[in-house]
């Protein structure tokens, strides 16, 4: 045991003002050079594909001519899976995140459910690809469908959204449950008139996180059977579907400085597409917070 | 909001029937998460089970060769797991100081208002999609890195380790920034108290006492780089020679999966049925690593909350 002077001869230690002053500068380095690497990455995509989009690019089919393709249906195929991936993983996130909040707080099952969200939310993406391609594509015989896919990435959010809902329910203070339950509402109807719309921001924000990441994701749609360079959009749920990933990939892989080009625009369009889904989030909690209790 | 008056819902006649289907409607919504969990073992261990029924086990742990195209075949997974380790271990040697001086410099350094600008705009970095990192790993970074290092070849370790790295730099960063902000201040009142200046605090009292925190970044950040994919797949290249050069091609466990799942291979095959084998192998990994983390915050929280 070191006496007390001891202790405090060691935390004094050499202490320099140059020291702390060069620490603080690295430390800063720390901070923007990260941010510089963006604002570099975002810059060099946006000066190589912007002048190649245009309505042309949007609205086109792939072509083996780089300047003539475009991403129409991978872009469709796009916002059908984001579309029917927030349909199937949000009610299914928001009753998992009702349950263990409002409901099974001290239950050994909640205990467990837990445990299990916490994993999920770390198995990488490809793994749940496999679990696409083993259930919904083989199993389920849904084979290489939009909707296998959508499921398939539905999983894969689903831990964001039990997540972001679970932090919504927590900001709602007891006492307004208290008051619910002793003007006689059951807990069921606590929860569906007092607690979840206080809880609506925290949601959307949720929503909106699992849906961006959805977007981007490309590894599993190899996995579950997305097609490379699509020629139509999707027409129904088990339409075989592509994804502007899924271009973007095609495109990077081929050595080719056009199609290289047209890797960066449709990376433009997708990076477009994800500030346009925060900046909603942005608003509606801007929106609904203004209303807050 | 019904315009009804404020309460009346509350006097609605209710069963409790009604109440007990909610509550096991939202239980079993819950299950999913278990049934997921479930089916993800269930699939890797059923179809790593078909293959190794033709390649022995023996091969698959014991073998330094990886051919799975060639004649003869060969299933030795070190090289795929080198490949894996040398990439993470890149990423983590750039996130790894920046993450932690990130997280020391938002929570001690920084006022309130750069704090609050600053951490959303680093965690940004993760939110960009992992396609988008590969895309300027293979056609920006590589050729950048080329200059310094004129021998790297088109597909390299280098490059998609460093812009790995940086991808997982929020991760550390906002955890551990959570875990030293979260160090209770009279830690720091005594610590200056006994004369000790802010670094000497941070060094040896602060940054020790987040250290369960921290640590939980660190193990969450590794799975992350262990598990990433796409950037791998396009940036790191396609040899399975086992071997730890940065500078030459590599291929990781997931970029090799993604490379056989693309249509490679024609399915049913022994060498697609190893990608299977593989992804058992990648999701153990991760899960051991999760668990670590999952238990280390526990260790945090409990410590807290006293």
């Amino acid at each position: 045991m070191k006496g007390s002077e001891d202790v405090a001869a060691w935390l004094r230690g050499r202490q320099g003002v140059w020291t702390e002053r060069v620490f603080v500068w690295v430390a800063r380095f720390a901070v923007f050079a990260p941010l510089a690497m963006l604002a570099w990455l975002l810059g060099n995509v946006f000066i190589d594909g912007a002048s190649r989009i245009d309505w042309d690019f949007i609205t086109g089919l792939p072509s083996r001519h780089a300047h003539k393709a475009g991403i129409y249906p991978a872009l469709m195929g796009s916002l059908w899976l984001i579309t029917l991936t927030a349909v199937i993983a949000l009610p299914l996130g928001v009753a998992t995140a009702v349950y263990l909040e409002e409901y099974g707080r001290t239950s050994r099952l909640a205990g467990i459910i837990e445990v299990a969200i916490a994993n999920l939310a770390g198995v990488p993406s490809i793994i749940y690809g496999m679990l696409g391609l083993g259930v919904f594509v083989r199993f389920a015989g849904l084979g290489p469908s939009v909707i296998a896919g959508a499921l398939t990435l539905a999983l894969l959010v689903l831990p964001i959204v039990i997540m972001a809902t679970r932090e919504a329910l927590r900001t709602v203070r007891d006492s307004l449950r208290e008051a619910a339950l002793a003007l006689g509402a059951t807990r069921w109807r606590t929860t569906w008139h007092v607690v979840l719309p206080m809880s609506i921001p925290g949601i959307l924000t949720g929503a909106i996180l699992a849906v961006s990441r959805a977007i981007g994701e490309t590894a599993p749609l190899v996995l579950v059977g997305a097609v490379a360079a699509i020629r139509f959009a999707p027409d129904g749920v088990d339409s075989p579907y592509g994804a502007l990933p899924m271009q973007i990939y095609k495109w990077t892989s081929v050595p080719n400085k056009d199609l290289r080009t047209n890797a960066a625009a449709a990376i433009v369009v997708l990076v477009i597409v994800l500030l346009l889904l925060n900046s909603v989030a942005i608003w509606l909690r801007n929106r609904y917070q203004k209303r807050a209790y | 909001m019904p315009k009804a008056a404020p309460g009346s819902w509350t006097r609605q006649r209710s069963s409790s029937i009604g109440e007990r289907a909610v509550e096991l409607g939202l239980a079993g919504c819950s299950l999913v998460s278990i049934f997921v969990t479930i089916g993800i073992v269930v699939v890797l261990v059923h179809e790593a089970g078909v293959f190794f029924a033709d390649v022995p086990l023996g091969d698959f742990f014991g073998g330094t060769t990886w051919t799975p195209q060639f004649d003869p075949a060969h299933y030795g997974v070190w090289p795929l797991v080198a490949g894996t380790l040398l990439t993470s271990g890149i990423a983590m040697l750039v996130a790894l100081p920046f993450g932690l001086l990130a997280a020391i410099y938002l929570s001690e350094y920084a006022a309130p208002r750069t704090r609050r600008m600053l951490k959303p705009a680093l965690e940004l970095l993760a939110g960009i999609p992992t396609i988008v990192y590969g895309f300027f790993a293979l056609t920006v970074v590589t050729p950048a890195l080329k200059n310094v290092f004129p021998e790297l070849g088109i597909f390299n370790a280098l490059s998609p380790g460093i812009v790995m790295g940086v991808m997982i730099i929020p991760m550390i960063s906002s955890l551990s920034e959570d875990a030293i902000y979260a160090v209770p201040d009279s830690l720091r009142e005594a610590a200056y108290g006994l004369g000790s200046g802010k670094l000497p605090a941070i060094i040896r009292v602060i940054v020790p006492s987040a250290w369960s925190g921290i640590a939980a970044s660190i193990t969450l950040a590794i799975s992350r780089a262990i598990g990433e994919t796409m950037i791998l797949a396009i940036a790191a290249g396609q040899s399975t020679e086992m071997r730890l050069d940065p500078r030459e091609q590599t291929e990781t466990m997931t970029g090799y999966i993604v490379r056989i799942a693309k249509g490679d291979v024609p399915t049913g095959t022994v060498s697609y049925n190893s990608i299977f084998a593989v992804g058992l192998l990648l999701f153990t990994m991760t899960l051991v690593m999760n668990v670590i983390s999952y238990r280390l915050s526990r260790k945090l929280r409990a410590r807290n909350r006293t």
